[in-house]
């Protein structure tokens, strides 16, 4: 902002269409203020993108671990196996399972998807679609990001360290997490990880109060609340979660590293004998309690797996717009059942604790909270078929990916409503059903948004487009390779399998369980393979792809007045809205899209 | 792209978009012959666990067709290359009242419907039956990676020297309300019975009651689902369900040996 506090400031909305966006001076920064230590949100938002897509591979590798145990128990593993274990030779060994799943969910949940959406997304799309010239704190921005460079170091060194990698899943339940006789992960890895996530959530934090900030003090003259594209309700929404739940998961960690650093017992109960050591005859303190911190835990992580979905849904709404030129449907129902998805959020966490010993009345409130959440989401449902109802679809890859992300958030959210009944729950609580119904969610679902964002925004982002062949190819397969990998784990859990199970076949309840888990491997390794057509179009297109232009998709909503890519600034004309972005096939306009920043022919 | 090839290439959207309702449903069709289904069931409350598990299934295999058909129609129906405008609407306000009024009142109706079988598993413990709450069977006690069990004393005390401890196996009578309680003396683990459709983690520091009927004879697997530690996967345990008569005779000798190693 510094750059134009001496424009004359008035407050918004009284201005002049386009005061707010005073053109910048153009001053040239060195390579690291402009690349490295940017505090240009766009660079910024580029940072989170390509750190997310390294680590989204790091955590993609020990999804292949993992499912090579599960269908080829204590055999060597091909490549990966040397690397992860060594000293037997490739083959996994029981402690080292317990650890490839605490990394896989940790790294795809606060290193992948969070950070995709609203690291990457939020950071780009924020200012560009509401007509700022950056956000609100570009240096806190920046910090931002450099904060998560820690959380990376942290969970990197949580690998190496004495004991190996923490193992107690990426929900860290105590005593298992920390009490160090309890599982080799909980010797130092596990402190490692609370230091990870605690600077992953101060990372957070600074983003989501820039992006509230941003959005509700920035907005062009004329973008009231209800122009903003949907992308932007999603991200505000996302944000005002994090600024809600995340402080409760950072004092949980803190309760949690206290236990271990400094022998305090907040969740250690009192006569435990853990590995045939009492933690009390150590000197550690006990009389706390364990389902403390699944409460703080959930309070904080259930709204976190909104952060992970109402983005993207954002992102689709946007695109199945735009690419099916059609308005969106129910512009407005659709703002308020994201905001409902979020409230409920708050008041659900319990749906995970049904059979952990939580009075089970209590059980009863969660449920009915948590299956009246599938409300919101299924009026999101059917206002994607309405407005795909009488579209003039162009089905590119972008518009695939967002298609599929519908379909996908059908099941996800369907397979929830199991998960929420109590009774149901006794017995598939934990089971494979809710790894499919969470994988559904969250990288069916999400994921799919993010490649379709990601085509959607490539454009902006380097200026050219990406390659629809490659994608089409790589939309295709990555298609039927993640129902091949998910789907028949709802079977499978409704045969009993168990999650976080390193041999299951031991039990005679799972022996006949293996070909369908070996069917599932399978198809995992193609997903993981089949994604070098996206690594190609990536990297390729920006450097081979057809030159964009500023509006390739003839798109309605701010961002695309801006070159592509945009400056330091980002905008170069003066804006100001007229109406909702989602003006495709008025009838009577010149062409079938009438840009935010023209008024309305009517 | 020219027609022909748009045309190929909506019909492989469409056909890839209509193989999720299609597979979806025909796996779910054939998943009891492949052995994906549900064990067999042998506790009293486990069918209606079961009832309402295929109630929701019902309902949502209902809404699953419908919408992806409908995605699959549309997709289809509307990628067609059209020189007309799309539809303009903004949306219709009794339409989202329809569609938020109809699942609302389903929604309701299968949380109403899910409270019963609940309250019977885990609220209301028997109490008309040899064993309650206030005297349990047995205690179960779960640790890093074994399962044991405590048999009571003749006058139902925990304490003192005659009580019995089985470590790995639990036995029980047929056709009795077992209520027992659940410990832990270290970590998180949970008590999971398949067949029994039942599931409760052990928390170190509480007492949990549980209870359960068996109904039928047999052996069957207790399953430790809730992560322990390295040795997690192999925490495996049995439950036998005896005759009441076998049931008492095993008792007996228990209680026989036991002295007679003293």
């Amino acid at each position: 902002m510094s750059s134009h506090a001496h424009a004359p400031q008035k407050p918004l909305g009284i201005d002049p269409p386009g005061t707010v966006h005073v053109t910048h001076d153009h001053h040239e920064l060195g390579f690291l203020r402009k690349y490295i230590f940017s505090v240009d949100h766009k660079v910024i938002g580029l940072q989170f993108l390509f750190t997310g897509l390294v680590m989204l591979l790091l955590g993609g590798l020990m999804a292949m671990a993992i499912r090579w145990q599960l269908a080829y128990p204590w055999t060597e593993m091909p490549l990966l196996g040397r690397i992860l274990f060594p000293e037997t030779g490739g083959v996994t060994t029981p402690e080292g399972y317990t650890m490839l799943f605490t990394m896989h969910g940790t790294l795809m949940i606060f290193f992948v998807i969070i950070p995709l959406l609203t690291g990457t997304f939020g950071n780009y799309l924020i200012p560009l679609m509401i007509g700022a010239p950056d956000m609100a704190f570009p240096k806190l921005n920046m910090l931002g990001y450099w904060f998560w460079w820690p959380g990376i170091v942290c969970i990197i060194l949580a690998f190496g360290a004495e004991g190996g990698g923490p193992a107690a899943g990426w929900t860290s339940y105590p005593p298992l997490s920390t009490i160090e006789a309890a599982a080799p992960g909980s010797l130092s890895g596990q402190t490692w990880w609370l230091l990870s996530l605690t600077f992953v959530g101060v990372s957070s934090m600074m983003g989501a109060v820039n992006y509230v900030t941003t959005i509700v003090k920035m907005r062009a003259p004329g973008m009231t609340m209800f122009r903003m594209p949907l992308s932007i309700w999603g991200l505000l929404i996302a944000a005002l979660l994090q600024l809600f739940a995340l402080p409760v998961l950072t004092a949980g960690s803190f309760l949690q590293l206290f236990d271990r650093v400094f022998d305090a017992g907040f969740f250690t109960p009192t006569g435990t004998i853990i590995n045939n050591t009492s933690p009390e005859a150590l000197g550690k303190a006990a009389g706390g309690h364990p389902l403390l911190w699944q409460h703080l835990f959930w309070f904080y992580s259930h709204p976190a797996v909104y952060i992970l979905v109402l983005p993207a849904m954002g992102f689709v709404s946007d695109i199945l717009s735009v690419h099916g030129r059609k308005p969106i449907f129910g512009y407005k129902p659709m703002c308020y059942s994201m905001a409902g998805i979020a409230g409920l959020g708050f008041i659900v966490w319990g749906h995970h604790m049904f059979q952990s010993g939580m009075n089970p009345s209590v059980g009863l409130v969660f449920m009915t909270a948590t299956i009246m959440i599938a409300l919101p989401s299924a009026v999101k449902v059917f206002n994607w078929l309405g407005t795909l109802w009488g579209a003039r679809i162009q089905l590119t890859t972008a518009m695939l990916f967002a298609i599929a992300f519908v379909s996908m958030f059908i099941i996800g959210g369907l397979s929830g409503i199991w998960m929420a009944s109590t009774p149901v729950d006794i017995y598939i609580h934990d089971t494979y059903i809710v790894v499919a119904h969470f994988h559904y969610v969250v990288f069916a679902g999400s994921m799919m948004g993010i490649f379709a964002a990601i085509h959607h925004w490539f454009p902006k982002m380097f200026g050219r487009l990406m390659n629809e062949t490659l994608g089409k190819i790589h939309f295709v397969g990555t298609f039927i390779l993640i129902n091949g990998v998910f789907y028949m784990m709802h079977q499978v859990g409704l045969a009993g399998l168990m999650r976080r199970t390193a041999d299951p076949y031991a039990y005679e309840t799972y022996a006949h369980l293996q070909p369908v888990n070996e069917f599932i491997s399978l198809c995992a390794f193609g997903l993981l393979a089949w994604q070098i057509f996206f690594v190609i179009n990536f990297f390729g297109s920006m450097i081979w792809g057809t030159r964009a232009g500023r509006n390739p998709w003839k798109a309605t909503s701010l961002e695309w007045e801006a070159p592509s890519p945009p400056g330091h600034g980002n905008f170069d004309k003066q804006l100001a809205v007229y109406h909702g972005p989602y003006e495709f096939g008025v009838p009577g306009a010149a062409e079938d899209y009438v840009m935010q920043t023209q008024r309305q022919v009517t | 792209m020219n027609a022909f090839k748009h045309f190929l290439f909506r019909a492989l959207i469409a056909l890839l978009l209509l193989a999720v309702p299609v597979f979806g449903v025909w796996t779910w069709v054939k998943a009891p012959e492949w052995g994906l289904w549900f064990p067999e069931n042998v506790s009293t409350y486990g069918d209606s666990i079961d009832g309402l598990f295929m109630l929701i299934l019902w309902m949502v295999t209902v809404t699953f067709i419908g919408t992806e058909v409908l995605l699959v129609w549309f997709v289809w129906r509307y990628s067609k290359k059209d020189p007309t405008r799309a539809v303009y609407t903004h949306g219709n306000h009794t339409l989202e009242m329809v569609w938020s009024a109809i699942p609302a009142v389903l929604l309701i109706v299968v949380a109403i419907s899910q409270m019963k079988a609940w309250t019977t598993v885990k609220i209301d413990f028997p109490d008309d039956g040899p064993y309650t709450v206030e005297k349990p069977m047995m205690e179960v006690y779960a640790s890093q990676f074994d399962w044991r069990v405590r048999y009571p004393d003749a006058s139902g005390n925990f304490t003192g020297t005659d009580v019995i401890e089985v470590p790995y196996d639990i036995t029980v009578p047929v056709n009795t309300k077992v209520v027992f309680h659940l410990r832990s003396r270290d970590v998180l683990h949970s008590f999971f019975v398949p067949k029994f459709r039942l599931k409760q983690d052990a928390v170190p520091g509480m007492v949990i009651p549980v209870w359960f009927e068996a109904e039928e004879v047999g052996s069957y697997d207790l399953i430790c689902a809730e992560l322990c530690g390295w040795g997690h996967y192999k925490m495996a345990g049995k439950i036998h369900v005896l005759a009441q008569d076998e049931y008492e005779r095993w008792l007996a000798e228990k209680r026989k040996a036991l002295y007679a190693t003293e």
